[in-house]
């Protein structure tokens, strides 16, 4: 890599996979994705395609010992996190790279106060006093628009509401200005009008810190909302990539269609049958080279023997070609 | 005259005690649903939305007596069964039926698939061995099922699979109403519509009323023809739900609906962002709850003040209440003051 790099995070043909009874599960295989500095990349699909995991292997957060990665690069602002020491990822999470994970009650310590869990980010990465760590801690309490934050510094986490506490992690992922936040799922677990909430207040964060956002999620209300650009992934690839106004207006792959069709809107008519995707997300355990979007369909043809290529179909949209799932 | 409903609810509340200290002397009263009143008629699906906490899965386990009501009524079909006993409801269960949110718990993990939906035969003394066999075979076809998997157990089958037992499960005894806690939210995104189709289809096929509760308002939206919203145990808006989403009247409404996210990343709408959470039913406001929640200027004439569903427009309720309805609809609905 030589000069300023073009994009804030690059990855390329991250292959994860996790040690199991059953043998060595490929959850991640051969992902790759820019982000472009001050926007948001989102993640989209079922559970078990490989999002949550694509991002951990990112800040290198895989359950131990099973989780392994076993290939690509991870390229952030130029250097390659895969390759970076333990002691050298440890200040880039928390630190460069913040995360936000989706249950606020389990990324949060029961048995601490709100203030000493913010404060302990401060002081772990910009070494300074105990009570600098406390103000800044509750400057970023009012940062996210928590209301009496000097009363709620002494809280406990279970003191304050599933919102609340998301706004919590929220702080804790910005504490030290990160240029990029991974998000996992910040708004599943919340009411749709406190999800609405907490997707203004992340926006508006991210144009007053110009940080770039990945966000990981199932619902595509959600991505359509938010996200600048989208990835789809199907059995732990990608099935397809482009900006979101692309993506939702001219959808290419089988898969991201079906998703696209399967969900009611309220533009639906009442009551009529929802186009469907037959059968179950695909299981990693049977792993064959061939499309997995074809092996769901319960399709023999050429595209389920060799893995299809993955091609840039017009400008900036990305597509797994194979046969059957795409057809220009 | 319209059609008898198949369900009457009126003035229903379910209060849980909440109690402390040494002797859990009562303290107050969670008040989880505090007064609703609905009708759900035969073939008819009422949907009901609301967020977490404002007693949706209450009141749809009250209708179903699984809980007992601390005060109202509930009347299904000519039978009051508001207070009934174990023994009287035993023979009226086989009418109304529940599916739950999480399938992995309503199943029982050592009973295989045949035993979990042979059971409503057995414990209603219905059919011999060999029919109930039959019978079983014929359930598991009729929602989508092999019948090899009579012989299996509920873990070896992924979720949308083990929520196909549980519906086959609750069609056993062919009830007239079914409950339907929350049927798909722990399920993915294609997952989701196998099921509502399934759910779309059974009703056709067998003329059920449905009690469909979710907090997923497209949802809700796609599977129901009157659609009522609650908060804070109470309903605040009812109507067709072609009307709730075309014409809200309710405050709350709106803001749920815009809170909606959109999958037309063109069509980004302006979002009515609301501030704070729900409050708790252990101590809520003494008036209009979501007129507190918002700090309406007009929260202070509604304490004491009868904020009852009332109709507005033909079919179309919504709660008389100043701080949430537009100037316009709260003439028409203001309760006429004493001379």
């Amino acid at each position: 890599m030589n000069g300023v790099p073009e994009y804030i995070l690059k990855v390329d043909k991250l292959i994860t996979s996790f040690e199991t009874d059953r043998g060595l599960l490929r959850a991640v295989d051969q992902v790759s994705f820019t982000v472009t500095e001050g926007k948001t990349v989102g993640i989209v699909g079922e559970s078990g395609c490989g999002k949550s995991v694509t991002a951990m292997s990112i800040i290198r957060l895989l359950p131990q010992p099973a989780g392994r990665i076993l290939g690509g690069h991870v390229y952030f602002k130029g250097r390659d996190l895969l390759r970076a020491t333990d002691s050298e990822i440890r200040k880039v999470r928390g630190g460069d790279i913040g995360v936000i994970f989706q249950e606020p009650m389990s990324a949060l310590n029961p048995v601490h106060r709100i203030g000493r869990q913010i404060s302990e980010v401060f002081r772990l990465h910009k070494k300074i006093s105990k009570s600098d760590a406390w103000d800044a801690a509750t400057e970023m309490l009012k940062l996210v628009r928590i209301p009496a934050p000097e009363k709620r510094m002494m809280d406990y986490p279970h003191h304050l509401s599933g919102g609340m506490r998301q706004r919590i992690v929220i702080a804790l992922a910005l504490a030290c200005r990160p240029s990029l936040v991974i998000a996992d799922e910040p708004t599943t677990a919340l009411d749709v009008t406190v999800q609405a909430q907490i997707l203004d207040l992340m926006e508006r964060l991210q144009s007053e810190m110009k940080m770039s956002i990945i966000l990981i999620t199932h619902d595509l209300g959600v991505i359509a909302e938010t996200c600048d650009e989208v990835v789809v992934m199907y059995a732990g690839r990608v099935v397809e990539r482009a900006s979101a106004e692309e993506l939702f207006a001219h959808p290419l792959h089988a898969y991201t269609r079906g998703l696209l069709h399967s969900i009611p809107t309220l533009e639906t008519p009442s009551k009529s049958i929802l186009r469907t995707i037959p059968g179950m997300v695909a299981s990693l355990a049977d792993h064959t080279p061939g499309c997995r979007f074809c092996q769901r369909m319960g399709r023999s043809s050429a595209g389920s023997r060799e893995r299809p290529g993955f091609a840039e179909v017009s400008p900036g949209h990305w597509v797994e070609t194979c046969p059957e799932c795409y057809k220009p | 005259m319209t059609a008898l409903p198949l369900l009457s609810v009126s003035r229903l509340c379910v209060h849980f005690p909440v109690r402390a200290g040494i002797m859990l002397r009562q303290t107050g009263a969670v008040r989880a649903v505090d007064g609703v009143s609905l009708e759900i008629a035969p073939g008819e699906t009422l949907g009901l939305v609301g967020e977490s906490g404002c007693g949706k899965t209450t009141l749809g386990k009250a209708v179903v007596r699984l809980l007992k009501p601390t005060s109202g009524s509930i009347r299904f079909d000519t039978t009051d069964i508001t207070l009934a006993n174990q023994r009287t409801l035993r023979p009226l269960r086989r009418n109304f039926q529940m599916i739950f949110q999480d399938p992995a718990e309503s199943l029982d993990p050592r009973m295989s698939v045949r035993s979990i939906i042979e059971e409503p035969f057995i414990i209603h003394g219905i059919g011999s061995r060999a029919e109930r066999v039959r019978r079983v075979d014929a359930l598991l076809d009729r929602v989508g099922l092999p019948s090899s998997a009579a012989e299996r157990y509920s873990f070896e089958f992924s979720g949308g699979q083990r929520q196909r037992i549980g519906i086959a499960r609750s069609l056993a005894l062919k009830p007239k109403l079914i409950v339907c806690d929350e049927p798909v939210s722990a399920l993915d995104v294609s997952i989701q519509s196998q099921i509502l189709n399934l759910l779309v289809e059974l009703q056709k096929d067998f003329g059920l009323s449905y009690l469909f509760i979710a907090h997923d308002l497209s949802v809700v939206k796609h599977v129901s023809d009157r659609v009522a919203v609650m908060y804070l145990g109470k309903i605040v808006e009812v109507a067709t739900a072609e009307a709730i989403y075309r014409d809200p009247r309710h405050a709350y409404t709106k803001a749920l609906l815009s809170a909606i996210p959109s999958t037309d990343p063109a069509a980004r709408r302006a979002k009515i962002l609301l501030e704070g959470d729900v409050p708790s039913p252990i101590d809520p406001p003494a008036g209009s709850a979501f007129g507190h929640r918002i700090h309406h200027p007009r929260y202070g004439e509604t304490i004491g003040m009868d904020l009852a569903l009332t109709e507005i427009e033909a079919g179309h309720f919504v709660a008389a209440d100043p701080c949430c309805i537009t100037e316009d609809d709260w003439r028409k609905v203001r309760p006429v003051p004493h001379a």
